[in-house]
């Protein structure tokens, strides 16, 4: 089962979340880090022994100038405007190539070859049965789907796989969601925390996943998140309390159910609600292509 | 020209949005652009009025009409994004249920013809829109099509004009549709005659960031004194230093762990980064937002510190420009 | 040769746009016929991004050996070079007044781009 933790919002608990349920597995689990611009589960994970680190490429294209002859055809097809013709020969730019495949594909004179270029790393952790794969897009590169999608491949079928998303709602965060069997969105009581919430669960409707959401910093704020889930019959899985320990706990790198064990039971329950409402919403979304 | 301060964090909720709107209140001469395009939040404390709004025209999709295809499967051979997939099935004729089968008005055989072609459709969700799929279809049924992917807005607020904008849901380029919020805020400071423009900017270091960034006058980066929040700020600073941006830096909540904010000041001034100040753990912030609120239009104790920074940010040096004068109310 | 100008208008008396990629037309003046034709650059206003790289394939396209605009961001200004054209950067308020600045040889070629690119 893959269970995908998402918010609109950023900061309000998602990586604590993700961390804390793999923390909390009896069983061996993976634990994807697709938050690629700022990845920061491992700083959770104190004492996580780096197994790996694999370099990801994206294919761009490299010009032959012996062979080009300036056609042009290739920066006619390029939508990202990532390859020009001024005269003779065409040049790339590689930031902002998506690496479709298309000039190689229309290049009449075969003047087009692929070479890859890095745009981050894939390095693997593990500690006390938590296998963590993070991904770490490189500074001053845009493209993070690419890396997600690498990172996603170390999905194994046999392991459940906990999700930690990059926040908000657009590229990089469908491309953590796609796939997954069960989303958990994580929200704080404030009028920001609904509003980014209501653009989550407008984003997991549209990927037809089943969801529930998790109440952070309880206490903090006011009733309009409640009221809106009473409203929309989504069902709160777990509500985590507004508490200066925890806060200062997250600010030294503590795993909460570790350094507060009394909140350990919070995390346990909810992922055997997960279980139980991923199961049963699988079941009702048999259907999808 | 105006000067456009960018406030960013790298790591999201550290406050970053709450430090945009006081900024917007203390300054009469600004413009506001929200460019956290992706979960804008600023109206939720300016409550803007829209006067304007505009279609977000981006990029492109791939449709193929059905009855054109004749299933050979060369999209989706080609396709790099996963974003073509079969429909009809060979062997969907199998789970049609025994009632319709029978009811079926072309007869029992045509509901179960295994051999019939199969169809592929675009995921316009993972489509990238880079039409290698349109190119390659064999008999050309594969249609480019513009999308719109969200939406900007011109509108008052009590701090002056705002731009900002919702994208799409799954929608790709919100970093060009950061450029357009920018883009709009210089015009409407071009014609409102304001000398600064305020932008909140998004989370991360990715591409909507960088578009936030490229060309602004000075960067402020919210952080908070914790593991994360440190290690984001850290990317978040190489990202400013790329760009060779002015930065100012203020920690949020730094009470809730001074040595770790202590070792983040330093790590700023290492880095040629200005030290604006701290903002205290003030449960007042949320407060204010639930009143719809700046935090320095409330008595809170932030607030305070607030306007610290705020005097501070405005009488560095930005970009090649001299500072500006401070216009506090 | 001819030179590209950035412009929003259709005459010499036209404004002298600042930014080169997102320029709505070029003025293309010869200055051997002293002649002009006006280029498009619309398509390229809304483009996501590589506006400049796509405006400099343009002017190299319709034959300029020199550009004359406010700012050319990195991107165009590789391309250009590419092509062996020429930039200079101005802040002259029309088209006319740029073309003067040019043939009174006050203008100072840029050896680099002069201003940030990623979507500028």
């Amino acid at each position: 089962m893959i269970i995908t933790v998402a918010s609109g919002k950023g900061g309000t608990g998602k990586t604590t979340l993700a961390v804390n349920l793999a923390a909390v597995m009896e069983n061996p689990v993976v634990l994807l880090d697709c938050d690629v611009e700022e990845p920061n589960a491992q700083l959770f994970l104190n004492g996580a022994s780096n197994q790996e680190e694999d370099l990801v490429h994206l294919l761009i294209p490299e010009v032959d100038a012996t062979h080009c002859t300036g056609c042009g055809e290739c920066a006619q097809f390029c939508r990202y405007g990532a390859i020009a013709v001024p005269r003779a020969t065409a040049i790339v730019f590689p930031e902002l190539c998506h690496g479709c495949g298309g000039c190689k594909l229309v290049c009449p004179s075969g003047a087009i070859c692929e070479v890859e270029r890095r745009i981050g790393k894939i390095e693997t952790f593990t500690r006390n049965g938590i296998i963590l794969h993070e991904g770490r897009l490189d500074i001053g590169v845009a493209m993070a789907p690419p890396l997600i999608r690498a990172l996603k491949t170390r999905i194994r079928k046999d392991y459940t796989v906990i999700i930690d998303a990059p926040p908000g709602t657009s590229c990089p965060v469908i491309a953590a969601l796609r796939g997954s069997d069960f989303a958990v969105l994580v929200t704080e009581p404030t009028p920001f925390g609904l509003h980014d919430l209501k653009l989550a669960v407008e984003a997991v409707r549209e990927l037809e996943l089943p969801f529930g959401v998790v109440v952070n910093r309880m206490g903090i704020g006011d009733e309009r998140v409640h009221t809106f889930c009473q409203e929309e019959k989504i069902p709160i899985l777990a509500e985590i309390p507004d508490d200066r320990n925890i806060a200062e706990a997250y600010s030294r790198g503590a795993l909460l159910s570790e350094a507060l064990p009394e909140y350990r039971p919070i995390f346990s329950n909810l992922l055997k609600r997960i279980l139980q409402n991923g199961t049963f919403g699988k079941a009702e979304d048999s259907e999808k292509p | 020209m105006s000067k456009e301060i960018v406030i960013i964090s790298g790591k999201g909720g550290t406050g970053k949005t709450s430090v945009t709107a006081s900024f917007a209140v203390l300054t009469e001469q600004a413009v506001i652009a929200d460019c956290d395009v992706d979960a804008a939040d600023l109206h939720l404390l300016l409550s803007p009025k829209v006067m304007q709004r505009n279609d977000f025209k981006s990029g492109y999709e791939a449709i193929i009409r059905e009855a054109d295809c004749t299933g050979c499967g060369a999209c989706m051979a080609h396709c790099r994004f996963d974003a073509v997939f079969p429909t009809g099935e060979k062997d969907s004729a199998e789970k049609l249920s025994p009632a319709c089968k029978s009811s079926c008005h072309l007869g029992t055989d045509a509901a179960t013809d295994v051999n019939r072609p199969r169809k592929y459709q675009i995921d316009l969700i993972a489509c990238e829109g880079c039409g290698v799929c349109a190119q390659v279809c064999p008999v050309k049924a594969i249609d480019m099509q513009e999308c719109v992917c969200g939406e900007w807005m011109l509108s008052e607020t009590r701090c002056g004009p705002m731009v900002h904008a919702r994208l799409g849901i799954a929608a790709e380029n919100s970093g060009k549709l950061v450029s357009v919020v920018r883009s709009e805020a210089r015009r409407a400071a071009k014609e409102g005659g304001k000398n600064l423009i305020i932008v909140d900017g998004p989370p991360g270091i990715g591409c909507p960031v960088i578009a936030s960034l490229s060309g602004a006058d000075l960067a402020v980066i919210v952080t908070e004194p914790s593991t994360a929040g440190e290690h984001d700020f850290e990317r978040v600073l190489a990202l400013t230093k790329h760009f060779n941006l002015p930065t100012a830096i203020c920690i949020n909540k730094w009470d809730i762990n001074p040595t770790l904010t202590e070792r983040i000041e330093a790590r700023a001034r290492t880095a040629g980064a200005e030290v604006a100040g701290r903002i205290r753990y003030d449960a007042a912030v949320t407060a204010a937002q639930l009143q719809a609120k700046a935090v320095v239009e409330t008595t809170a104790a932030a607030g305070a510190d607030i306007r610290e920074i705020w005097k501070f940010v405005m009488s560095m040096q930005m970009g090649t420009g001299s500072p500006l004068p401070i216009l506090n109310r | 040769m001819k030179i590209a100008f950035s412009t929003s208008g259709d005459n010499l008396d036209a404004p002298l746009y600042p930014r080169f990629g997102r320029t709505p037309k070029f003025l293309m003046y010869d200055l051997e016929s002293k002649t002009f034709e006006l280029v498009d650059n619309t398509q390229n206003l809304n483009a996501a991004q590589g506006a400049g790289i796509q405006a400099a394939q343009t002017v190299s396209r319709a034959g300029a050996g020199a550009v004359v605009t406010g700012h050319c961001g990195p991107k165009a200004f590789r391309v250009l070079a590419e092509a062996d054209i020429e930039v200079y950067n101005t802040e002259a308020a029309t088209v006319a007044e740029a073309l003067t600045l040019y043939q009174t040889g006050k203008l100072v070629r840029a050896e680099a781009s002069d201003v940030e690119g990623h979507w500028a």
